[in-house]
């Protein structure tokens, strides 16, 4: 079976028992230690941890398609919005005559606008199942349509990013419209349980952070199981000599299409968690510039490694709580000023540091240096 | 009632039922025929009363000079070109002007272009992995296992073409005549009928000729082999039967000391080094 081929890695295995080990650990200091223990972790850091595991998530799917396919997305951003509109419309729908006005069916933003009835679109989500079919459909048929049509004209490289770019864009122009019925610039907020469960308790937040590093463990073995199969090498193949690759017989259109749609399902999800723990999805998250902020944390990571897109999400992040803390205008520069040390002293980024590739078969997924300045 | 038994002789296919994929019909000795095949690109005539048979098993060489016809031949043969008169026979069941590039490649023609192209970023073994006959569609290939018969085969080929000590080692790292053979390799992963192979030694040294010429004969036989090639050295060492291709047609055919005798060849090509 594809899925559990990764689990004969070194890798694979060195990663996941990091990660759950530190899913045990922040869990185990936060019940049973001490408010004033200098070890106890707050429910607030509990909360940002778990935001730092979306971003991960995120960066994995982004390095599934730019490490291994060559596709560089600069509208990942536009996926991952789209997984957290669709629990936020669930959200939504949970807080029930909870809200403000004390509509029992529609959200305040629909009585602020004077609507009269729920649109069409809205309908369904206030059943858990149904909205969870959504954050994986919602992305999926958006890259199946987008890369259908992308992939069959055989647009790739740089004119792909502009495109995944202007994908983006668009969305986020389109959400900022009150017409769009999702909450126009305030976008989707305010939400009280899910699940039946209070978002606003510890025990919930630590539950989704919990969650949430599950869904990365399971988006890094469906990812890991992907590049290791044949369709992987032949997904490099695809990056390095695509003409090749077709007069093989191989349908390249096809692995993109495939791949990608897998990715964007995988951003898909990594939003759906984000949402209920940052407690609001607007559409600053379809901004370009936070889809350019993912490249780089893949990037600083290291490319086609996946473990790396996790380092450099998470490192990354930490980096911008604590530097927007201290000197929050000087953030960007430092990020851009990270992005070039790290280019051009460790082509490779922080993973090329970390394992040194002992067989062939590891340094394969590695591409060419030059490329991630691209 | 004669009609009705052949309509209920089970031991015969109709022509319409038979599948696409029928087998390569070789009964008759040529595996390639072309007769009288015209190409014109905006006037100039490319390819000018063509005719040529290539034998089942045979190693044929093709010479000529520059502009003779020798792309647009191995063009038109898979399917790249289509000519604007003539006919060109696989076997003598498959009409290769009615068939697809991907049909023709998936009946047993594998070419080899001038410059070799592998994937760099994966090992050698994983390239002849890649180039397998194989069910190539995605959900199949997510899910294929190496088994034991593939890793037979690519070993196989692996033995043919001499890497087999740099199975592991990136493709990326191999020589300019390593990675030539190597692609030689992935074409005969696909197990082909015939093997197009054009100047399969430009840019090699002695040593990798030699190697690459004892290959070439080693697959003659197996398979058909057209090798199209500028060096004539190189084609003396392997060549039973070659071919002068001149303005788009043949000049002279029949072996190497015959036609470097041959006063018209002399005269537009071998003139030329003699």
């Amino acid at each position: 079976m594809w899925l559990m081929r990764p689990l004969q890695e070194r890798s694979t295995r060195i990663f996941l028992g990091v990660l759950f080990a530190s899913l045990a650990l922040v869990s185990v200091l936060h019940v049973f230690m001490p408010q004033d223990s200098a070890l106890y972790v707050s429910a607030y850091t509990v909360t940002l941890l778990g935001k730092y595991l979306c971003y991960a998530l995120l960066a994995v799917a982004v390095d599934l398609v730019w490490g291994y396919l060559g596709i560089l997305s600069l509208g990942h951003g536009a996926f991952f919005a789209l997984g957290g509109y669709a629990m936020g419309m669930y959200l939504m729908r949970q807080i029930g005559d909870r809200g403000v006005y004390g509509d029992p069916l529609l959200p305040d933003f629909m009585v602020f606008l004077n609507w009269q009835e729920l649109p069409w679109y809205w309908l369904g989500f206030d059943m858990a199942w149904f909205a969870f079919v959504m954050v994986l459909l919602a992305p999926g048929i958006l890259a199946l349509v987008f890369g259908f049509l992308a992939f069959r004209s055989r647009v790739t490289g740089v004119y792909l990013s502009i495109i995944t770019q202007a994908l983006t864009f668009a969305l986020m122009l389109a959400f900022f419209r009150n017409e769009m019925g999702l909450g126009g610039n305030n976008g989707l907020t305010d939400f009280k349980d899910m699940l039946g469960f209070d978002l606003r308790t510890d025990a919930t937040r630590l539950g989704l952070f919990i969650a949430t590093g599950i869904a990365l463990a399971m988006g890094y073995l469906i990812c890991r199981g992907i590049v290791t199969s044949k369709l992987g090498r032949v997904s490099v193949a695809c990056r390095d000599a695509e003409a090749r690759t077709r007069f093989l017989g191989y349908r390249v259109e096809r692995v993109q299409l495939f791949v990608f749609v897998v990715s964007a399902m995988l951003a898909g999800v990594a939003g759906a968690l984000y949402v209920p723990q940052v407690g609001i999805i607007n559409p600053s998250e379809f901004s370009p510039l936070f889809s350019i902020e993912v490249v780089v944390w893949v990037a600083l990571g290291g490319r086609a490694t996946l473990y790396g897109a996790v380092i450099g999400a998470i490192l990354v992040n930490y980096g911008k709580t604590v530097f927007t803390g201290i000197m929050p205008d000087a953030w960007l520069f430092a990020l851009g000023g990270l992005f070039v040390l790290v280019t051009v002293f460790l082509p490779k980024g922080i993973a090329g540091l970390l394992f040194k590739p002992r067989k062939s078969s590891d340094a394969s997924n590695t591409p060419p240096a030059k490329e991630a300045t691209a | 009632m004669s009609i009705l038994q052949e309509l209920t002789n089970r031991d015969r296919v109709f022509e319409f039922l038979a599948p696409a994929q029928s087998p390569v019909d070789v009964r008759h000795g040529p595996i390639l025929y072309l007769e009288d095949v015209n190409v014109s690109f905006d006037g100039f005539k490319a390819i000018n009363n063509l005719n040529l048979t290539i034998d089942d098993g045979e190693l044929r060489c093709i010479i000529g000079p520059n502009g003779a016809g020798k792309t647009t031949m191995m063009d038109i043969i898979t399917g790249k070109t289509r000519p604007d008169t003539g006919s060109v026979w696989f076997g003598s069941r498959h009409n290769l002007l009615t068939l697809s590039e991907p049909d023709i490649a998936s009946l047993g023609i594998g070419r080899k272009f001038q410059k070799p192209t592998v994937f760099e970023a994966l090992t050698v073994f994983e390239n002849l992995e890649l180039a397998m006959a194989a069910d190539k569609r995605v959900f199949p290939t997510l899910t294929a296992l190496m088994t034991p018969e593939y890793r037979d085969r690519i070993d196989e080929v692996l033995e043919m073409i001499g890497l087999k000590e740099l199975r592991q080692a990136l493709a990326g790292i191999l020589s300019h005549g390593q990675k030539q053979w190597l692609e030689i390799g992935m074409l005969l992963m696909q197990k082909p009928r015939l093997l197009l192979v054009d100047e399969p030694v430009a840019g090699m040294t002695e040593q990798e000729m030699e190697r690459t010429a004892e290959l070439l004969t080693s697959l003659a036989g197996k398979q058909s082999v057209v090798v199209v090639e500028h060096d004539m050295g190189f084609v003396r060492s392997i060549a039973r039967k070659v071919t002068v291709l001149h303005q788009g047609s043949v000049l002279a055919e029949g072996s190497m000391d015959q036609v470097s005798n041959d006063p018209e060849v002399i005269k537009v090509y071998l003139g030329e080094e003699a």
